[in-house]
């Protein structure tokens, strides 16, 4: 550093040079938060929990599903947010973020689904209803998809930020409307046939299971996310001297061998 | 100002106007689409009924999706949207006069048709003026929003596909308060409160769409 230091500030992460490494150092802490957590949650959710007086077992999905839930529709807002940061203040780490995000947050989206479907079959006779959360959650995986290929399908890496800021922003903006929408839609034409909002009122270890499942769901996303911004920052800062450097210690020589093979 | 609004309209009409061809076979495709609904699901007529409103909607939606690239890629294609982008007038406005000109020369003729194509359908006439003044509120939303997507998609390999992705759960909405309209129509509840979202959803996505649309051929013209 050749400027002088202005004390600690935290503005500095925002360089990609100085959240490279805080990623790498961060990460594995909350990766193992996440699994310590889990197992907590896990156990509490499948050995200490009582069983449900009108579902049985089979409720017991709720501490895998709704974690997933909720996770999905955070971090779309959290990716906006980051689109939203990146587009106004012109800061790449943002767009690093946003894009590093989308993967987790879709993957959220189908185990929610995926569970919800699993937990239907038993419970409503059915796999699929065309419930409004469920409608809601199905369109939310359609937009992470849509960011996902947006952004992988242009080659210009400041486009393809700019233009995925873009569409998680209209997205962000949709996403409200069609939830409503939906909800209307749904009570006009099947009437409250299903409902999933009356929920029956939880015992306490269930409430605590859900929970701690969902602080496991954060720690694992945020883990995730880190490592997933480490690579994605070497690629795109790769003509810079600190990557160089950086590779050169990942893989001593590696450079140099390829060159002399070519 | 306006005289930049209505040159863009009046140039993209003439455009549209000279290759008519191509608005023909928009509306060609929306024909199509509906009539192959009785194959799929059968011609039993009280189940036609049931479902036309929806299959009329779908239909003009695809219509609508199916078209959008034509919107800018001519005008990427050979520099005029670069000329347009670098000009002093504020590209929101030219933006609106575009999608006003593509809503005339795609959206109104599939209005137009979808009458005809609803008697197909035996659709009680009751329900006629609804679905004309739904899908005329309807469509210029699918329009804009589209646009959106078509700026961002700007001259991408599979963008059509990628187009699609992008805009047809953005689509979701409008497509239920349009198709709900007719039925709601029909079913004696009144289609009022579907037609006031429809506009409610018209004056905001004019507000907005624009906007986005104008920063979306920035990036992508970049």
């Amino acid at each position: 550093m050749t400027r002088p230091e202005r004390g600690p500030s935290l503005w500095r992460f925002a360089a990609p040079q100085h959240f490279y490494p805080l990623a790498g150092r961060l990460a594995p802490w909350f990766a193992a938060l996440a699994a310590l957590l889990t197992i907590a949650g896990l156990w509490i959710g499948f050995v200490v929990a009582p069983t449900d007086a009108t579902q049985g077992q089979v409720y017991r999905v709720i501490f895998i599903h709704v974690p997933a839930a909720w996770m999905s529709m955070f971090i779309y807002l959290i990716m906006a947010f980051w689109s939203a940061v990146g587009l106004i203040m012109n800061t790449r780490l943002s767009f690093v973020m946003s894009q590093a995000l989308a993967p987790t947050g879709a993957m959220f989206c189908f185990v929610a689904l995926w569970t919800g479907a699993l937990w239907g079959k038993p419970t409503w006779g059915a796999y699929w209803v065309w419930d409004a959360r469920l409608t809601s959650q199905l369109l939310l995986l359609f937009l992470y998809f849509g960011f996902i290929a947006l952004t992988r399908a242009i080659e210009d890496p400041r486009r393809g930020d700019r233009a995925g800021a873009i569409i998680a922003l209209v997205g962000a903006v949709n996403v409200p409307i069609i939830y409503f929408s939906v909800q209307w839609w749904n009570t006009l034409h099947q009437g409250a046939s299903v409902s999933v909002t009356k929920a029956p009122s939880m015992a306490t270890t269930m409430l605590t299971g859900m929970l701690v499942m969902a602080i496991a769901s954060w720690m694992y996303t945020i883990a995730v996310v880190l490592w997933r911004v480490r690579p994605m920052i070497l690629e795109r800062e790769r003509h810079t001297e600190w990557v160089a450097a950086e590779l050169d210690r990942l893989a001593p020589g590696a450079a140099r061998k390829s060159g002399g093979r070519a | 100002m306006l005289s930049t609004f209505f040159a863009v309209l009046r140039r993209d009409l003439l455009l549209a106007w000279r290759g008519r061809s191509d608005v023909l076979v928009t509306l060609a495709f929306f024909i199509i689409v509906v009539c192959l609904f009785p194959f799929g699901v059968g011609a039993e007529p009280n189940q036609l009924r049931a479902i036309a409103p929806g299959v009329l909607w779908v239909a003009a939606l695809l219509a609508c999706l199916l078209s959008l690239h034509r919107l800018f890629a001519q005008d990427y294609a050979d520099g005029t949207l670069e000329q347009l982008l670098l000009s002093r007038e504020p590209a929101a406005l030219w933006v609106m006069a575009k999608v006003l000109a593509f809503w005339i020369s795609t959206g109104l003729p599939v209005v137009a048709v979808a009458p005809a194509m609803a008697l197909l359908l035996d659709l009680e006439q009751g329900g006629l003026p609804v679905l004309v003044l739904s899908l005329a509120l309807g469509t210029p939303i699918l329009a804009l929003l589209g646009a959106v997507g078509a700026a961002l998609t700007l001259g991408l390999r599979g963008g059509g596909m990628l187009l699609a992705l992008l805009v047809l759960p953005l689509f979701v909405p409008v497509l239920i308060f349009g198709a709900g309209a007719v039925e709601a129509e029909l079913s004696g509840t009144g289609a009022l409160a579907h037609l006031l979202l429809l506009g409610g959803g018209l004056a905001g996505a004019m507000a907005l769409a624009p906007i986005a649309c104008a920063a979306a051929l920035r990036i992508s013209t970049d």
